[in-house]
């Protein structure tokens, strides 16, 4: 068995005691330096960018251009949507999630549902699009929904076909986190079905869904390959109107635009995020 | 079968019978609940993808059939836009690209990090988390002007797997920390270590193959998310299997090619999930 | 409850059960996983349908009342309470469903942890508190309905050894403090023998034998009971005209009426007396000693008789005159004893280590 004294993933010792100590964490280097490079510094120039002038020198006002009623107009159609799709798929997702945990734990459905879930949760962008469209569209195969170009419902729709299977995937092992002891002990005590989801089973629930319906926001507010196959002619949303600024002729000044938009959306993001994140420790302490 | 019993008093004598349960009655209602959710449930998410299918098999005039739109997946072209199948190529070798990379940057400084420097775990994992949080479009904005810089135009679309790289850290870290966490890293590598293995063997050889299913969950995630990869490409103007079909579309609204490779590229990743979710069952999997 | 069974598929969980329970006597239910203990109590609960027989309280027939609407309290083995209340609000909770005004709900609940020793945690949450506290606001909850029934399914089993014996003791305290009548399940034969009033072994859906610890323990019903509870040796003897000779040693049997010929007589160790083989008056059987197992107070010694071997219980004292490797004499009181015609099947005496 040759022992290879190198290795792609950086300097480290290969025998210990026989070279001088290398830091052990000079092994996570490649790491670092790749998502610094990759991850971090794009962010970082979004930012820096966003804060500066056409001609380089800080203009940290340019905050307040997110106020601008045009960029307000975006960010509001972009929270529309996340909203509708985030409530409806979190609601749908959440009564198929609970059919899917009071069946079988190793049961056919049970596996076919994951795995469908996993599949269509990432299945958005171009191809979710065109099918709603041959099957709702102007041409629909089942019926053509007049409704199917507005904003947000034809959207939305479509948008909360991968947002249930996401509610599914986050929020199916919290349901399965409620023990069954609990529900016997309510009944014990005397409570009806109702009772016991009033005063137990909901409110144990509560914190993993509200969390899982702000990651369905956060998700929502990120997506941008769906709603362009949708419908490209007009921007509805924050990312498109970033693809707009992005790909305009006029120069640098759009640049600072989408620059703008985007720590715009980045900070409406990690807010949701950081709320799903103190939302998940609850809902882990319970549940787990 | 049965008289008289009772806990505490003087028995009374109610004949033997047969009690309909409460907890039966209760079950089936449920399991009403249950196919009622599965039926609709189940349409709304078959009826988009039948339609897709349909589309696929769709011929020259409304209503007519053909299979000319599988067949053309091979073949089509059209002006202005680059051939579908050098798009289809792209895209799996940006896969498999995007694959290996994720995988040869992870797994080492995952088990590293659980080996040897524990007290960095939290901030891996919080940068792994992060594009959750800085959503693609962001970093294409950011992007934006290194790729400006470097004339990205004579550079092929295969450029892309740095960024894909970024995009699939959530999803393989996730899957790649369950397997970790299943498996007693530091016993293994002791072990390992006391019979002469050298660090690079302990990875490779020991811990790395202890935990293929979470490696194999994570290349399917990896590779599902390339596949169907569309805002950077689009926005950085490279062709894509995603951006390919967008363009068709737009050029010739409902070509039938555009839902047959749409399709074709559904069943194949439902498949290999379907498949990863028998073989992780051996360990108890995530759900 | 009588006449009870109950099936999953093919598998038979409860076969014809019969079993009464006076009022504010502690029954405890004992046996092996699987032998249908816990499906009784929660067929008692309403958490499970009978398939055949029925069960009444007091006098009233309650087979077809749903869980909630019979007035039982039960305590669980783990994940008792509920984990967004705090300890005040768990115990409380019985009683508002009973829709009793808040004034009233925590002066009882103040009083029901009193009772078990822990109004001082009133506010903390179940995570704060360690196993065996859960389980006493778990039986503080279950009483502070006035339930007519106490059920326990085996909620000793998931805690520490040192904590399970006080909070045993604890809990028959209390029992019989309030006076409830009272239904324990066990797969721990010592926590049935210390607490009950009577001890219900089973086995395979069956009750073996119900009757007073003393009882079961020395005066087994059926041989499964005299291997399940407590510790049996298994030896050839045979039986002429009402009494088993065993290796040498004439025994009285428990049962008058066994035929004469072969059989294995089940001796319990503390019968086995051990004598040095140098000693004044050696006993009829010769053998080596193997191990000697220290319990604490008594210890168990493993004897040697060349063809088979068997236990001896003593006092630690006596055992350490007598170590591995020592040659001695037994000699077996004349305590009645069970025989068993052929080789039954010896009982799984432990399902957990």
């Amino acid at each position: 068995m040759a022992v290879a004294t190198t290795t792609k993933t950086g300097a480290r010792p290969s025998r210990s005691g026989r070279r001088p100590s290398v830091p052990a964490w000079v092994g996570t280097v490649p790491f670092f330096a790749y998502v610094a490079v990759f991850l971090l510094l794009p962010t970082g120039i979004v930012v820096v960018d966003a804060l500066k002038n056409p001609n380089g020198s800080w203009a940290f006002s340019n905050i307040s251009e997110l106020g601008n009623p045009l960029v307000r107009g975006y960010f509001i159609g972009s929270l529309k949507l996340c909203l509708l799709s985030s409530v409806s798929g979190a609601v749908f997702g959440a009564i198929l999630a609970y059919a899917v945990a009071s069946g079988n734990p190793d049961g056919v459905v049970r596996r076919l549902y994951i795995s469908a879930s996993g599949v269509l949760a990432q299945f958005g962008g171009v191809t979710l699009a065109f099918a709603f469209l041959v099957l709702i569209g102007p041409v629909g195969l089942l019926f053509h929904a007049s409704w199917y170009y507005d904003f947000p419902w034809g959207i939305g729709l479509i948008y909360t076909y991968f947002q249930i299977p996401l509610m599914v995937l986050v929020f199916l092992p919290a349901i399965d986190g409620l023990k069954v002891q609990w529900r016997e002990a309510s009944e014990n005590l005397g409570s009806s079905a109702w009772q016991y989801w009033r005063y137990v089973g909901g409110p144990l629930l509560a914190p993993a869904f509200l969390g899982a319906t702000l990651l369905l926001f956060a998700n929502a507010l990120s997506a941008f390959a769906t709603i362009q196959a949708w419908e490209n002619q007009i921007a509805y949303i924050v990312p498109q109107q970033i693809s707009t600024a992005l790909s305009s002729e006029v120069g640098l000044s759009n640049v600072n635009v989408a620059d703008l938009l985007a720590l715009g959306m980045v900070i409406l993001v990690a807010i949701v995020m950081t709320g799903y994140a103190l939302l998940q420790r609850r809902a882990a302490r319970w549940l787990r | 079968m049965a008289a008289v019993t009772s806990l505490g008093e003087t028995p009374i004598a109610p004949p033997a019978r047969r009690p309909r349960g409460m907890q039966a009655r209760r079950r089936r209602r449920l399991n009403a609940f249950r196919y009622v959710v599965f039926t609709v449930f189940g349409l709304f998410f078959i009826l988009p993808l039948l339609a897709m299918a349909r589309f696929s098999l769709e011929g020259a005039t409304l209503g007519s059939w053909s299979l000319s739109g599988w067949r053309q997946i091979a073949s089509y072209q059209n002006t202005g836009i680059p051939p579908l199948l050098s798009a289809i190529e792209i895209t799996l070798e940006l896969a498999v690209i995007t694959c290996v990379v994720t995988l040869v940057l992870l797994v080492p400084t995952m088990i590293w990090i659980r080996l040897r420097v524990q007290w960095l775990a939290r901030t891996v994992e919080f940068l792994c988390l992060l594009p959750l949080t800085i959503p693609a479009i962001v970093l294409v904005v950011g992007l934006g002007p290194i790729y400006n810089r470097i004339q990205h135009y004579s550079l092929s679309a295969l450029m892309l797997f740095w960024v894909y790289v970024i995009l699939a850290l959530p999803y393989a870290y996730r899957a790649l920390a369950a397997g970790l966490s299943a498996i007693d890293v530091t016993t293994l590598a002791e072990a390992a270590r006391s019979l002469g293995a050298s660090w690079f063997s302990v990875i490779v050889r020991v811990i790395a193959p202890n935990m293929w299913q979470a490696i194999l969950n994570a290349l399917l995630l990896t590779a599902a998310l390339v596949l169907g990869e569309f805002t950077i490409a689009y926005l950085l103007l490279y062709t894509n299997l995603q951006e390919e079909l967008y363009a068709i579309s737009r050029n010739t609204p409902n070509a039938s090619v555009v839902f047959s490779t749409s399709t074709a590229a559904l069943l194949f990743a439902f498949a290999l999930l379907l498949i990863l979710s028998y073989v992780g069952r051996r360990r108890r999997g995530r759900g | 409850m009588e006449g009870l069974s109950r099936h999953y598929g093919p598998v038979v969980a409860l076969d014809r059960l019969d079993l009464t329970l006076q009022p504010g006597e502690l029954v405890a239910l004992l046996g092996p996983s699987g032998c249908g203990k816990t499906t009784t109590l929660r067929l008692l609960a309403g958490l499970e349908d009978a398939d055949t027989g029925y069960i009444s309280v007091g006098g009233k027939d309650i087979t077809r009342l749903s869980a909630a609407k019979r007035d039982m309290g039960m305590v669980f083995q783990a994940y008792s309470l509920f984990p967004h209340m705090t300890v005040r609000q768990n115990v409380a909770f019985g009683l508002r469903l009973r829709r009793v005004s808040a004034a009233q709900r925590d002066k009882r609940a103040i009083e029901m942890l009193d009772l078990v020793g822990l109004a001082t945690q009133a506010d903390r949450y179940p995570h704060q508190i360690s196993g065996g506290q859960q389980q006493r606001v778990a039986l503080a909850r279950a009483l502070a309905i006035e339930p007519q029934v106490l059920l326990l399914d085996e909620p000793l089993s998931a805690l520490d050894a040192k904590v399970r014996a006080q909070l045993r003791d604890q809990i028959r305290r209390i029992q019989l403090e309030v006076g409830i009548t009272t239904l324990f399940v066990t797969h721990d034969q010592e926590e049935a023998l210390a607490i009950a009033d009577r001890v219900g072994v089973m086995r395979e859906g069956r009750l073996e034998q119900l009757a007073p610890p003393t009882e079961v323990y020395s005066r087994p019903a059926t041989a499964f009971v005299a291997e399940f509870v407590g510790l049996s040796n298994r030896l050839t003897g045979e039986v002429r005209g009402g009494e088993v000779t065993v290796r040498g040693c004439t025994l009285p049997l428990v049962e008058r009426d066994v035929p004469d010929g072969q059989v294995v007589a089940l001796v319990r160790p503390e019968a086995v007396t051990l004598a040095s083989h140098t000693a004044p008056e050696p006993g009829p059987l010769v053998g080596t000693v193997i191990a000697v197992t220290f319990l604490g107070a008594t210890s168990r010694v493993t004897v040697d008789l060349g063809d088979t071997t068997v236990l001896a219980q003593l006092s630690t004292s006596d055992a350490s005159a007598l170590p591995a490797g020592s040659r001695v004499t037994l000699t077996i009181r004349p305590d009645p004893v069970l025989v068993s015609a052929s080789s039954e099947p010896a009982a799984a005496a432990d399902e957990e280590a």
